[in-house]
This record gives C-alpha cells, structure tokens and sequence, in this order.
C-alpha cells in the first residue's frame, strides 16, 4: 500500500544542513495499522509527511497503492492525496470560519459530486464519530476531543484507503484519547483502512498491529 | 463551491475589521473616482440627444494649416466646408455653423453674457433637439437672413423667467432676435451642438466669413450609414489635397472629417496634428496607460493587504492541500474571494459616486451637465470592479497556492 525506499530528508540553509531522515526503508501493507514512535525530533512527523505527499524526500522512491510518486506534479500528487489519503493532525488543523458540517466536507470540495451528494456523506462521517448533534457548530464551540473527531469525520468522509495520524491523541486527555484509538481500530477492523499512527505514547502504540521506531532520523526496528 | 467561496469572503472580512476597512476605502475610493471619470465620459461621448446619431456623424472641428515656417490652427472657414464638402458621397446631410461665440444680451440694464451659434437649417435635421416650444427655424430663412432664434430653455428662464417665449423678441449684439422655438439645455461638456441660443448664419454683421478658408466653423457630415463614413472621410482628404491655399508659405491642410472620439483625441498629447490619419488610438493608448498608473499604487496596497490576509490563512491552505485542492483551485478560490471583496467595493464607489456626480451636478461646475449613473456605466463600473478584483487576486493568490503543502500547514513560507 505503502513503499518507501531508501528515503532520505536533508533540510538545508545557507549555513546548515540538518538530514532529518537517513536510510529509511518501510512497505505498508494493505489493512494494516502501524506506530512510528520514537523521541522528539527524531523525524517522525517528516516521515508521515513524506508517507502523506505533503513533502517531497531529498532522496528515494515513494510508492502509494503501487504508483510511483517521484516528479508527479502538482494536479497528479493532489489527486492522490484527495482520493487515497486523509489525514488526522495533532493540532486538529480545523478551519475556524466553517461550521463543523462544511469542514468536513472539504476534502469533497475537490471532487465532482452534487452540494446535496456532498452534504449526505458529510453527514454519514459525523455520524460515524458520534457529532451528529453539532453539524452546525463551529470548532471554537468544541472541546478538544470533539475537534478531533471532526477531524477524523473530514479524514475519513472521503473513504480514502489511507489514514495518516500524526500524534492523534496528543493534545487530549486520557479519555478522549482511548475514544479517539477506538474510533481508529474499528475504522482499521470494520472498513480495512490503512492506518500510519505517530505517537509518542507506548500504550496507544501497543494497541496497533507493528510499530516502527526512529532514532536520530534512522530507522532502529 | 461558490457558497463556500463565499462564505469564507464573509468570515475572512468579519476576521479583521480594520483590514477589512482599509481595503474597502482603497477599493471604493479608486472605483468611485474612476466611475466618475467614466460617468463623464459617457455623458460626453455616448449618443444622446441631440448627437443620438452620433455613430452617423463625422465633423470638422479642428483646421491646421501648415508650411516649413508656419503653422495656423483654428477652425475650419466657411468657404473650406461651403466650396469642398458638399456633395461627399454618403452623405445624407451636411450642416455648416459656426463654433460658439460670446454675445451680450441686455435685460433692462442687466447685461447678461451668452453663447450663440450662428447656423444653417440642416442644423436642425443632423442634430435632434429637444422641442420644448416651437419649432426650428428653415433653410428659407436663413436664406432670407431672418432674424430669427432658438433659444435653450436655460436661455429662456434668464431672458424670459421661464415663461413661454415663442414670439418674443431679444437684443443681442446689437441685433433684435425673434423666438421661434425653445429647446432643451445642451451640457457644454458636448462642444459641437453646445449654445444658448442659435441663429442663422446669415444674421452675421459681415458676410466675410464667407470667403474664408480658415477660421470659426465647424461642418457635421451625417452619413447615410455607418459604412459609408471610411469614404466620406477618404474623398474630404482627397479633396483638401488639390486646394490651392491662399498663402504660400503654407502648403499643407489638415481638417479631417472624424469622430467626436477622434476629434477629442486630435487635442491630446502626443497626437500627430499635421496627420490626417485618426488619432483616436494614440488617445485610448494614452488613456489605458493613465488608468494603469491610477490603480497602481491602490492595486500594490490591496495585494499586500490580500497577501497579509493569506498568510494568516496559512493553515487553510495546508489543510485544503493535504485534503487535494490543486494549486489551481486554490488561486482560483483566494481570486473569487477578492472579487467579491472589489465588488462590495465597487457597490460602495458607486453610490458614493451617485452623490458626486449629484453634487458635480448641482455645482454648474459644467453648464446644463446631467451626469448619471446609467446602465453603460454600471456595466462599467462592474468590469471595473472585477477587473481590479483581478489584478490585486491573482499575484498574492498564486504565491500562496504554491506553497508546500507541509509548510502552509507549519503556518507559512520559511524565511
């Protein structure tokens, strides 16, 4: 599902080059659910960020549902991202002017399909995650786990095969954090999504099927 | 997708007030004053009574002779249009008058200074006037040199206290007129058929007039269709070429046959006066580069305004980017969204430029204008407004598209 190879991430300035990943070699199965753990600044979210297109490797081969990635451009990389990945930040990433229910249907935004079409699967997604009272609240009037699971809503409305989370679980107390793992393992069970989890905290790891683990921007197990 | 343009226009501009009222004054200040200028072009150019034929019509307002020593500019004579402008062909009419010309007019004691234009009776049939009492005077009186008038109701309400005048008589420049009709104000800002009152050419002191070549007419061509205008103005030329001029240190004539447009545009800098050729294209050139320069500097306010604005909308960016939003929709989506705020803009210019029109209006600061905001100029006003959405959306919308999407989600471009 996932394949990269011999991937590399150098960040360079005037004076300074920082390699951020060295060497990484890691293939994602289909249904999979995996952990990348490993200490702060170790190159973690730069590895989900190349996983997710949203950055390109100095170096190596990215492979996404057996197509190359490499020199795709702007429209071809938008696509995939629109149809086969979705993402779940730390930090929610949720737009504070939209209401919940026009948040989630962004990802639809960038498909061909009705307002009404695109209303009813937003919807369903909130449905999913248990918000169906607040379709028309705005993130400002959620609480922190309610704001995740919007944004799991807007990841996973599009019914993509990938689900990239970048510590999902890291801005929510200990509650809201086990709500939001189930919500990940039974969209795993239930739907066979593909799931790539950051995390810092080895129980949530535990609960996932394979943890890969960075160190230094190399990849140790 | 466009309610959701929208209502993120709405939510952005709710976000900052102050921006949001920096950027509506820049935009309806530059559109207020170029919907202005564009009200008082068309009220100057567009047909509208009397010059509804406008689109017919080729005149001669503007005579240039010259010589390798000497040049002459004036109007054209009498005898120039008299002699060599009849029978052109295409023509359904031909009138020939004088420009205006300053005259007293007495009122018991009161001397009150008007305009008068001396004509013939095809005045009266190239021009449509307004009636509002009487009628025109004919080809048999000028030819008989009556003393005869058309006054304009302006006129009339100084000369008369606006009551009805047919029949009365007037003294102007020593000459006593008879009132055969009253038509309506023509704004000053229309020079070819602008006067208080008209008479007909032959009422003149002096029939010397008659035998010059240069100086004080104008001739208006009234074509029978707009396609026949190319040759009216081709066979004028042609025919000014064989004139043998009266004064031999001049050997060249311009006086072409043109437009209102053209003939304005024969004025302006950087038009060729010695050349027959239209000049109406050096003016428009001139006139598009002077809008550019206008809207500049409210154009490089506004796209750093939209430039601060995206960047905060960093994040936005990076979401609908992870999400799949092509760099393309994304400058499309942040273009739409500033045409918006320019047509808001543009709504607010243009009733703020409803009231200075009204008030240039009521100044008289030009006489008898009656400047509106009718449906060409909207339509104007509306180019205008997306125009300039436009220009200040594309360059901060494309700068910000292509941000990478893990930088827009990091809160913007790395410096």
């Amino acid at each position: 599902m996932i394949r990269l190879h011999g991937i590399e991430k150098v960040y360079r300035t005037d004076r300074i080059e920082t390699v951020a990943l060295a060497d990484v070699n890691i293939d994602v199965e289909k249904g999979e659910f995996i952990s990348i753990m490993g200490p702060s600044g170790c190159g973690k979210s730069t590895l989900l960020n190349l996983m997710g297109l949203l950055d390109v490797p100095t170096k190596g081969k990215v492979e996404i549902n057996g197509s190359h990635i490499n020199g795709a451009g702007d429209a071809a990389l938008a696509q995939v991202r629109n149809r086969e990945i979705g993402f779940i930040f730390q930090t929610f990433h949720l737009v504070s002017d939209l209401s919940v229910l026009d948040n989630v249907q962004i990802p639809l935004l960038y498909r061909r399909m009705s307002n009404a079409e695109r209303r009813k699967l937003a919807e369903a997604a909130l449905d999913r995650v248990g918000l169906s009272a607040r379709l028309h609240h705005f993130p400002s009037q959620l609480s922190g786990g309610q704001q995740q699971r919007v944004a799991i809503a807007r990841a996973v409305v599009g019914r993509p095969a990938i689900l990239l989370a970048d510590e999902p679980t890291g801005n929510l107390d200990s509650h809201m954090g086990d709500e939001v793992m189930a919500l990940l393992k039974d969209l795993n069970e239930k739907e066979k999504t593909t799931i790539v989890m950051v995390t810092h905290d080895a129980q949530k790891a535990q609960q996932t099927a394979r943890t890969v683990r960075l160190f230094d921007g190399r990849q140790v197990c | 997708m466009l309610r959701h343009y929208l209502t993120m226009t709405i939510a952005v501009l709710k976000r900052r007030p102050f921006y949001t009222a920096i950027s509506l004054f820049g935009i309806s200040f530059t559109l207020l004053v170029l919907m202005v200028v564009t009200a008082m072009a068309d009220h100057a150019l567009a047909p509208m009574a009397p010059e509804s034929r406008q689109d017919r019509m080729l005149g001669v307002v503007s005579a240039r002779m010259f010589g390798p020593d000497n040049a002459w500019s004036s109007n054209g004579g009498y005898m120039l249009f008299d002699k060599h402008a009849r029978n052109l062909p295409g023509v359904e009419e031909l009138t020939i008058f004088s420009s205006w010309q300053t005259v007293s007019t007495y009122l018991g004691d009161q001397r009150i200074t008007s305009n008068i234009k001396r004509t013939d009776g095809a005045f009266w049939r190239v021009f449509d006037f307004t009636f509002l009492e009487g009628s025109p005077y004919s080809q048999a009186d000028v030819d008989e040199a009556r003393f005869v008038a058309v006054l304009t109701r302006a006129t009339r309400e100084k000369l008369f206290s606006g009551q009805p005048a047919l029949g009365k008589t007037f003294e102007a420049d020593g000459q006593t007129f008879r009132v055969v009709g009253v038509v309506e104000n023509v704004p000053d800002i229309r020079i070819v058929p602008y006067a208080d009152f008209y008479v007909p050419t032959t009422t003149s002191k002096s029939d010397a007039y008659k035998r010059e070549i240069m100086g004080g007419f104008i001739a208006v061509a009234l074509a029978r269709t707009t396609d026949d205008l190319p040759k009216i103005r081709e066979e004028f030329n042609a025919r000014l070429t064989r004139i043998t001029l009266p004064d031999k240190s001049y050997t060249t004539l311009v006086a072409p046959f043109e437009t209102k447009y053209d003939t304005i545009a024969r004025e302006s800098p950087f038009a060729d006066r010695q050349s027959p050729d239209r000049q109406g294209p050096k003016l428009t050139l001139l006139l598009v580069i002077l809008a550019l320069l206008f809207v500049t500097l409210p154009t490089v306010n506004l796209v750093n305004v939209n430039i601060s604005r995206i960047l905060e909308r960093a994040s936005e960016i990076g979401v609908r980017k992870a999400f799949g939003a092509p760099m393309r929709t994304l400058v499309a989506q942040f273009v739409v969204e500033n045409v918006f705020l320019t047509l808001l803009g543009g709504a607010l210019g243009l009733v703020l430029s409803a009231f200075v029109l009204r008030a240039l209006n009521q100044s008289g600061f030009i006489a008898h204008s009656a400047f509106t905001i009718n449906a060409r100029v909207f339509a104007y006003a509306v180019l205008l407004a997306i125009g300039f959405g436009l220009i200040s959306g594309v360059y901060p919308a494309w700068r910000m598209a292509r941000l990478r999407p893990v930088e827009a989600l990091k809160g913007g471009p790395s410096r």
